[in-house]
């Protein structure tokens, strides 16, 4: 439950290149010429950019290895403590909410992956602040590539993986535990879950980087919405006012990273009215985040103008 | 003497004054956190009325005493900490040392000036919100406040003296983020910011009320939901005193041992 910026120290790789990624100047976006070609262009770019400065951070992790083992286990650890305050509760009432403990660790298991899925490959853009305030994304600017890419890779932390690790660790052992007929449809609905999740997470957190062009030191505004609605998630909707539950589905759409086909698989109604069909939506909510988030990334680039000296 | 602290006070008062952004994201922060947990508690004591000895009305309290002291007591990091070991790591913190006044004491009043921010910033709005919301429990009047403000200020002081020595580490780990790390973890279980330490069970709540990270958040919320009189009040101020000294007096130990033998780095 970490309540302030979220269960994950600032970090700093000390002795690292200042900046992203070393290399990846030299080859630059010149193919998907056609209009169609693109987006496919820009988005084969960005993950080719994405690897390498993700990559360099990790080979230059890795330089100090046992330095990096004692950090994935404090990321697992960290996380793993939130799920041992649902132990506790369990260790004292039967049931929260109406729901069993197995019903919990699925809901808590499907959030805190797809979290850590969007924290591990996005989680550094809440540091983008620092940059825009001290000019250092002008570095960036310059580089032919693309510059969400160059950001979300900035300082890649591979222990971070270990908040993955805790969310599979929570879900395996709600799988082994949960008492569920199990269809087709449920068993293909679980990873599309995690997948689509962990996009509405990244959308998320891409939306409140964009907001750091105009305020740098609001980043802990995208920590409410992402480490709180993950905490969030890990409840069942039914211990929540209905209004809050409504927000979550309506405005901040992050009752379909995990709630709404959460509750599908476990034969529970939909909260909030919502119809039962809603548990399949999750891909198109997905996208449509992803559409909202990358125009506000895009207007938060534009109005970018660098710190004045 | 006093004045210098006190200029050093006031100057880390208005330093984190400047952050009026950051001040107020953290108050929505702490504010949709404090609405999270406290479903999350109230369907616990729904279940289980008088858990922990708590009422409905004294969990919710004790959630919304615990967002409005995360920053100030430090419960998930001292807010200073991380400044201190970049200074002791790039060797600014020789010109730290040749400064007439003493280092644990400079970098306290600095941290007292934070705290007071901290407790005014962002510590009054979202217990205002939360008490709106939730109408949880007040303390019984002036003198619990009272009370009750006085065991934050130790709270602080306890916090103030973990971080301060987990800092020293770095003159010898030069990376301080190891002992950081670990800080933050026991802190942020230790605390009771996750569940209230007397929820927990058996021997790991016996073990969890005599850490020093009790005094950061338990011990003041107890005062607070006015679980100690009279003699009770002087004893867990005695409990938060002790851990203060105890703690300080390590972090100074540490400090003695580090500028006596160690070599502060050059650039």
């Amino acid at each position: 439950m970490a309540e302030v910026a979220g269960a994950d120290r600032p970090d700093r790789a000390d002795g690292s290149p200042q900046g992203g990624g070393a290399g990846g100047a030299d080859r630059s976006s010149q193919e998907g010429g056609g209009p169609g070609g693109r987006t496919y262009g820009l988005l084969a770019d960005s993950w080719r950019t994405y690897r390498m400065v993700a990559g360099m951070w990790i080979r230059s992790t890795m330089t100090y290895r046992s330095s990096f083992v004692l950090t994935l286990l404090t990321s697992f650890c960290a996380t793993f403590f939130d799920f041992v305050v649902i132990l506790l509760m369990f260790g004292q009432v039967e049931g929260l909410g109406g729901f069993a403990f197995a019903e919990v660790a699925l809901l808590y298991g499907t959030a805190g992956t797809a979290f850590g899925i969007a924290d591990l490959t996005m989680g550094s853009l809440q540091r983008m602040g620092r940059r825009v305030r001290d000019g250092s994304l002008d570095t960036f600017l310059l580089r032919p590539a693309p510059l969400l890419a160059q950001v979300a890779g900035d300082k890649f932390a591979l222990r971070r993986f270990g908040r993955v690790l805790q969310g599979l660790f929570v879900l395996v052992w709600a799988l082994v535990l949960l008492d569920v007929e199990w269809t087709p449809l449920k068993v293909a609905l679980l990873p599309v879950t995690v997948v689509c999740g962990a996009v509405i997470f990244s959308a998320v957190m891409v939306l409140g980087a964009s907001a750091l062009f105009w305020m740098q030191d609001a980043a802990e505004v995208t920590s409410s919405f992402t480490y709180g609605g993950n905490n969030l998630l890990a409840y069942p909707p039914t211990i929540f006012a209905q209004d809050l539950v409504r927000g979550v589905v309506y405005v901040v759409p992050l009752a379909f990273v995990n709630w709404l086909p959460a509750l599908y698989i476990l034969g529970r109604p939909a909260p909030a009215g919502v119809p039962e069909w809603a548990a399949f939506v999750s891909p198109l909510v997905a996208a449509a985040c992803c559409g909202v988030a990358a125009l506000a990334w895009r207007a938060g680039v534009r109005s970018y103008r660098s710190t004045g000296s | 003497m006093l004045r210098l602290y006190a200029t050093v006070a006031a100057g880390g008062f208005r330093r984190h004054a400047t952050y009026r952004v950051a001040t107020a994201a953290g108050v929505f922060t702490n504010t949709v956190f404090g609405f999270i947990l406290s479903y999350t508690y109230i369907a616990l004591w729904d279940e289980r009325p008088q858990l922990g000895g708590y009422s409905m009305d004294d969990a919710l309290a004790y959630v919304w005493i615990g967002q409005a002291l995360i920053t100030v007591c430090g419960m998930m990091g001292g807010g200073f900490e991380d400044e201190l070991i970049e200074r002791i790591r790039t060797g600014d913190i020789a010109v730290d040392l040749y400064r007439p006044a003493d280092l644990q004491l400079w970098w306290f009043s600095a941290n007292l000036g934070r705290s007071a921010f901290q407790l005014l910033g962002r510590g009054v709005v979202p217990m205002a919100v939360g008490w709106l919301a939730f109408r949880f429990t007040l303390p019984s009047g002036p003198g619990s406040w009272l009370a009750f403000l006085v065991a934050v200020a130790l709270g602080s002081t306890v916090s103030f003296a973990i971080w301060y020595l987990v800092a020293m580490s770095a003159f010898w780990l030069m990376d301080g983020q190891g002992a950081v790390q670990m800080a933050w973890l026991g802190g942020l279980f230790f605390s009771g910011m996750l569940l209230p330490l007397n929820v927990f069970p058996g021997a790991l709540g016996e073990i969890a009320r005599v850490l020093p990270w009790a005094s950061l958040l338990q011990v003041p919320a107890d005062v607070y939901l006015g679980k100690y009189e009279g003699l009770g009040l002087v004893g867990a101020y005695a409990f938060q005193g002790c851990w203060a000294l105890v703690l300080f007096g390590a972090g100074r130990a540490a400090q003695a041992a580090a500028t006596r033998k160690v070599v502060v780095q050059g650039g």
